[in-house]
């Protein structure tokens, strides 16, 4: 955090002033490590194990908060009798399907739910990444279930964790993660120690934990211990994500994402979402408890922004214009795809997939095999200049001469250059003003799309095609302004916030939403933002003049609530856990829910409100039901559907990992995504023969210094200046075993590339011990590229490309290469040295590593 | 120079019986920094920005003089960064004035071994033609069972995570309206 998210890290400074203990874990010791109290080395892609010894940790020492635990979350339901766990089954929940390799969700309910899964079969939803609608709400569950408050039912989920992780025992945390036992006991004591009613711990991770094929699991198990110990609504309390872009927190609550629609709607399936009314009730699941009850407003206020006096209730607000999915439409299914030709033009804003994206080959020969390609950026790119001085120019693979890809350069504006909001890391708006107009011919992408549409929308003008409807009757007038004709970002954000469609009046909440088309709003989380006409991200109260939780700095989603669910800040009965914690309390006198920040819950219904039975939506949430997005409104430590790869964590090995999964025959996560392609392959691992080909792991991140590809920091030059070359750090063992030099030239090798890197010899590396040998692992930034004032090979060319099921992130964390002493060869040579380490491993390129690994010789040791 | 201006003249003196204690500002002053006047002091305006790098969100204050960006500073206002920046916010400045920046439309044609000039407006129009003419090619109406899909899998979309949220909305709502599906974004990576 010191390192990438740096000026975030004085927080966790102040706290450490403050008496807080801080523990770093990380595969190399970093800045952070530096001011850390303990450092804890791990193997990277092993933290579910770790994670899982702290729960372990937790229950047998009965360190839960129980009186949280079993009000606030559902350790006391009772789960299927037809459910059976990885710990039966060699890594292996029940439901599994072979064929797909997904599950079959029905046995994971809750009891007496077991035909409610609503997903069934999971195959469509990892297709269509659907794990990430449920970033601002719940899965699908029956608000109903029986529960068992003593907590000793078998098959009540506190039981069910308790014997899921009755395995990761300090001892198995050392054989697989490689951290000594005496550090880990450290950490789950120092860890539940501040937790409970007077103190609270936060967890905060980053694209460490995503990036992963199980990435979204890693995650689960924090969320788990953060519940565990009545952490979750609670200041000083959470699990954050420090997000590593000025706005990609807005990126995906106003999504530009294939599967997704501003404020976590669905994008349609063809085949689930065939009318309007299917596509609603797929989001508020008629019967369930909770505020989705709602979700037709927001989906009919969608539409009623998009498509304005077109939309009707009589012609279902047009929903009939909305494209459909059909799958997986994912960006590395894209790029395969442009391999394969099947996609003529590309446009890319900002973004440098040529580095920034997994197997940067791949994204290479996608780009040089397109019709047009439209590239927006401040620099020239080397997503632009591919085909001029990329890679695969050296090697011959791409012959400027013969490539056919036409490339339009457009220069953007800067971020001083234009107005409008950034959301940040913690659902913070912030609107930023414009300083000076752009240099020459740099736009906007306010600008440019707004002009781009308006000039498509004259071509079609006169068409008599159905299709082109849609475009035609978009609401597409906003005001322009200035010298330049630029659209106002303001209209924009009204829009967005949503308004009453009669008098065009600002909505300040969503619960203004309407389903009968009188209101629109353009992304309904965001509703709020522009209340009473006043753009409220542009506030910028001083924070000497307000309090501690600074609500008048910014504004954040939903209804400028600084802490989610934070009606669990106060016990049961409305009462703050402790005075030191005080944060949302009910006022008995007033009759309301009061506090520092917004109340999470409906101002006056009391802790005491108990539903009548059978009811649903928002009606359906008791008074002590804090995790009002949720079906049941309680926090989940067992998720019986909405996670495609499991009720509960499991630790897999990465994909490419050298050591054999130390706690199930199943090696590797069998839901994972995979892409059989010519052009990609796994490398080998542990039960498949020729691991030893590649017997080293290696690891990517930041630097302080850099941004992500580079774009922004290769090119500036006191940030060039400061990291000027790609390096590897490698630890005092590893450059004996292998002849390097310090400040020596070094390359790696994987089954799909070959880069180079200065060698740096290090103690901030250090090999691991993990089932009876040594690991060694070694790092690397991953900013450089062929471009800018300072240049290296990327490192995200080692990378191949396999996804976590639930939302298709790669797994670029992790994975496995030969370290070799000297610099890479060049041309023609360069591919021969990848063939042949790929004829030495075995890689047979478009075919997939086998998903389900469970043989003989795992038994044998999954059983150990 | 009298003996009392030569005393005053020692910094240490002035530590001592200023108003600076640590002599880490006024103190410490030389009559060349003295004479100095901050670019923040001289600008013409000052915009209330944000930090474009990472999530953080520092607050900047980004100074202008004579239409140019002359100075990027943290703002001391914000509740989150305290009026810090880490040395990439710090250089904000470089990275908006970099010499490296383009500032005109670049085209390359098939097959080309060099980039040509060409007119922005002429490049949005011929964008919007080749956006039509591959719509056209691929467009779907229904699927294998007569199911409506009303979409082109013809171009996607891949943005970064600097884009405002404004943006972001108008480009998903353009594509959308469009058939155009393969829209995505760094947060998927
Ligand atoms: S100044 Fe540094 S820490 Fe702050 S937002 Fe910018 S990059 Fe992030």
């Amino acid at each position: 955090m010191a390192e990438a998210h740096p000026v975030g890290f004085q927080w966790v400074m102040e706290a450490k002033r403050r008496g807080a203990k801080v523990f770093h874990v990380d595969p190399r010791f970093t800045r952070t490590s530096a001011v850390a109290d303990s450092y804890l080395p791990i193997r990277a892609g092993t933290d579910i194990a770790l994670l899982g010894g702290v729960v372990r940790y937790i229950l047998d020492n009965e360190l839960d908060f129980r009186e949280y635990v079993l009000s606030y979350t559902n350790a006391a339901t009772i789960v299927s009798e037809e459910f059976s766990d990885t710990e039966d089954g060699d890594g292996f929940f029940s439901g599994f399907d072979p064929e797909t390799g997904t599950y079959v969700q029905d046995s994971w309910q809750y009891e007496g739910n077991e035909g409610s899964s609503g997903s069934g079969h999971t195959a469509k939803e990892r297709d269509s990444a659907s794990g990430l609608e449920h970033e601002s709400h719940g899965a699908q569950v029956d608000g109903d279930t029986p529960r068992d408050e003593t907590l000793q039912h078998p098959r009540c989920v506190y039981q069910i964790l308790k014997r899921h992780f009755a395995r990761y025992t300090p001892e198995m945390v050392e054989r697989v993660c490689g951290i000594p036992q005496d550090k880990f006991l450290e950490l789950a004591e120092a860890w539940t120690r501040n937790s409970g009613r007077e103190r609270t711990g936060m967890l905060i991770y980053s694209v460490g934990w995503t990036q992963h094929s199980v990435g979204v699991q890693y995650i689960r198990t924090g969320a788990i211990i953060q519940l565990l110990l009545g952490n979750m609504g609670r200041p000083g309390g959470g699990v954050m994500a420090l997000r590593g872009h000025a706005s990609i927190q807005g990126s995906t609550d106003i999504p530009t994402l294939f599967n997704l629609l501003p404020g976590y709607l669905p994008m349609p399936h063809h085949a689930d979402h065939p009318t309007f009314d299917e596509w609603v009730d797929s989001i508020r699941h008629p019967g369930q408890k909770g505020f989705w009850g709602n979700a037709g407003s927001f989906a009919a206020s969608l539409l009623k922004a998009y498509w304005g006096d077109a939309a009707t209730p009589e012609n279902d607000y047009c929903y009939g214009y909305m494209p459909r999915m059909t799958g997986d439409h994912g960006t590395y299914q894209q790029v395969l795809n442009m391999i394969d030709g099947k996609i003529k033009g590309y446009f890319l804003l900002g973004q440098n997939p040529a580095v920034g994206s997994a197997h940067g080959r791949a994204q290479r020969l996608g780009m040089a095999n397109l019709d047009w390609l439209v590239v927006r950026d401040l620099f020239m790119i080397e997503s632009a200049t591919f085909w001029q001085n990329g890679p695969e120019v050296a090697t011959g693979e791409i012959v400027p001469e013969e490539c056919r890809t036409e490339v339009f350069f457009l220069p953007a504006a800067s971020h001083v250059e234009k107005e409008g909001t950034f959301t940040q890391t913690q659902r913070l708006l912030q609107w930023r003003e414009k300083a000076v107009e752009p240099p020459g011919d740099a736009r906007s992408e306010l600008w440019f799309f707004y002009h781009l549409g308006r000039k498509l929308r004259e071509k079609l003008a006169d068409s008599p095609l159905p299709r082109d409807r849609a475009l035609l009757d978009l609401t597409w007038d906003y005001p322009t302004h200035g010298p330049l004709a630029e659209p106002s970002a303001e209209s924009v954000l009204r829009e967005i916030n949503g308004y009453d469609v009669a008098t065009g009046r600002p909505l300040s909440s969503f619960a203004e939403a309407r389903a009968d088309g009188s209101t629109a709003i353009g992304c309904w989380i965001y509703t709020g933002v522009y209340a009473d006409g006043v753009n409220q991200a542009a506030r910028r109260k001083s924070r000497h003049e307000q309090d501690w939780v600074a609500a008048e700095w910014g504004w954040a989603w939903p209804a400028n609530r600084r802490i989610l669910y934070n009606r669990a800040s106060a016990d049961p009965d409305g009462n703050p856990w402790s005075e030191r914690k005080r944060y949302v309390w009910w006022d008995a006198e007033k009759g309301e829910w009061t506090g520092y920040d917004v109340p999470d819950f409906e101002k006056t219904k009391p802790p005491s409100y108990r539903p009548p039975p059978g009811a649903s939506g928002t009606e359906g949430i008791a008074g002590d039901d804090p995790f009002i997005m949720q079906g049941d409104g309680k926090g989940w430590l067992y998720a019986p559907s909405g996670v495609l790869d499991g009720p509960l964590p499991t630790h897999y090995e990465p994909v490419e990992s050298p050591v054999r999964n130390p706690l199930y025959g199943q090696q590797a996560n069998p839901t994972r995504k995979m892409y059989a392609h010519p052009v990609n392959s796994v490398n080998p691992s542990p039960p498949e023969q020729h691991s030893q080909v590649f017997p080293y792991v290696f690891t990517v991140s930041r630097l302080t210094e850099h941004h992500t590809a580079g774009a922004m920091s290769r090119t500036v030059s006191p940030l060039a200046e400061l990291q000027p070359e790609m390096f590897v750090e490698v630890s005092p063992e590893l450059a004996v075993e292998r002849g390097l030099a310090h400040l020596g030239w070094a390359h790696l090798v994987s089954g799909r590339a070959v880069i180079e890197a200065k060698v740096l010899v290090t103690d901030r590396l250090t090999p691991l011990r993990v089932e009876d040998r040594l690991i060694h692992q070694v790092w690397l930034p991953y900013h450089f590229g062929f471009e800018g004032l300072v240049t290296g090979d990327s490192a995200n060319d080692l990378f191949g490309i396999s996804l976590d099921p639930n939302v298709l992130i790669q797994e670029s964390k992790v994975g496995t290469c030969d370290v070799r002493p000297g610099r890479r060869p060049t041309g023609p040579a360069l591919l021969d040295l990848v063939a042949d380490y790929q004829r030495r491993a075995g890689i047979n390129p478009g075919h997939n590593a086998p998903a389900v690994t469970t043989d003989s010789e795992g038994k044998e040791q999954g059983a150990s | 120079m009298g003996l009392r201006t030569f005393i005053e003249g020692w910094p240490v003196y002035r530590q001592l019986t200023g108003t600076d204690p640590l002599g880490r500002g006024a103190a410490a002053k030389s009559d060349g920094s003295r004479a100095l006047t901050a670019r923040t002091d001289t600008a013409d305006s000052m915009a209330r920005s944000v930090c474009p790098y990472c999530a953080v969100g520092c607050g900047q204050r980004v100074f202008v003089k004579d239409g140019q960006v002359s100075q990027i500073e943290g703002d001391p206002d914000s509740p989150i960064s305290r009026g810090r920046l880490c040395p990439k916010g710090a250089a904000s400045k470089s990275l908006v004035t970099s010499p490296l920046r383009q500032t005109t439309v670049r085209y390359r044609r098939p097959y080309s071994t060099q980039w040509e000039d060409l007119e922005l407006d002429t490049a949005l129009d011929m964008i919007a033609d080749r956006m039509l003419a591959a719509r056209e090619q691929t467009w779907e109406d229904v699927d294998t069972q007569g199911r409506p899909l009303n979409r082109t899998l013809g171009f996607s979309s891949l943005g970064g995570a600097t884009l405002d949220n404004e943006e972001n909305y108008l480009i998903k709502k353009l594509f959308t309206a469009m058939g155009a599906l393969q829209i995505e974004n760094q947060a998927r990576i």
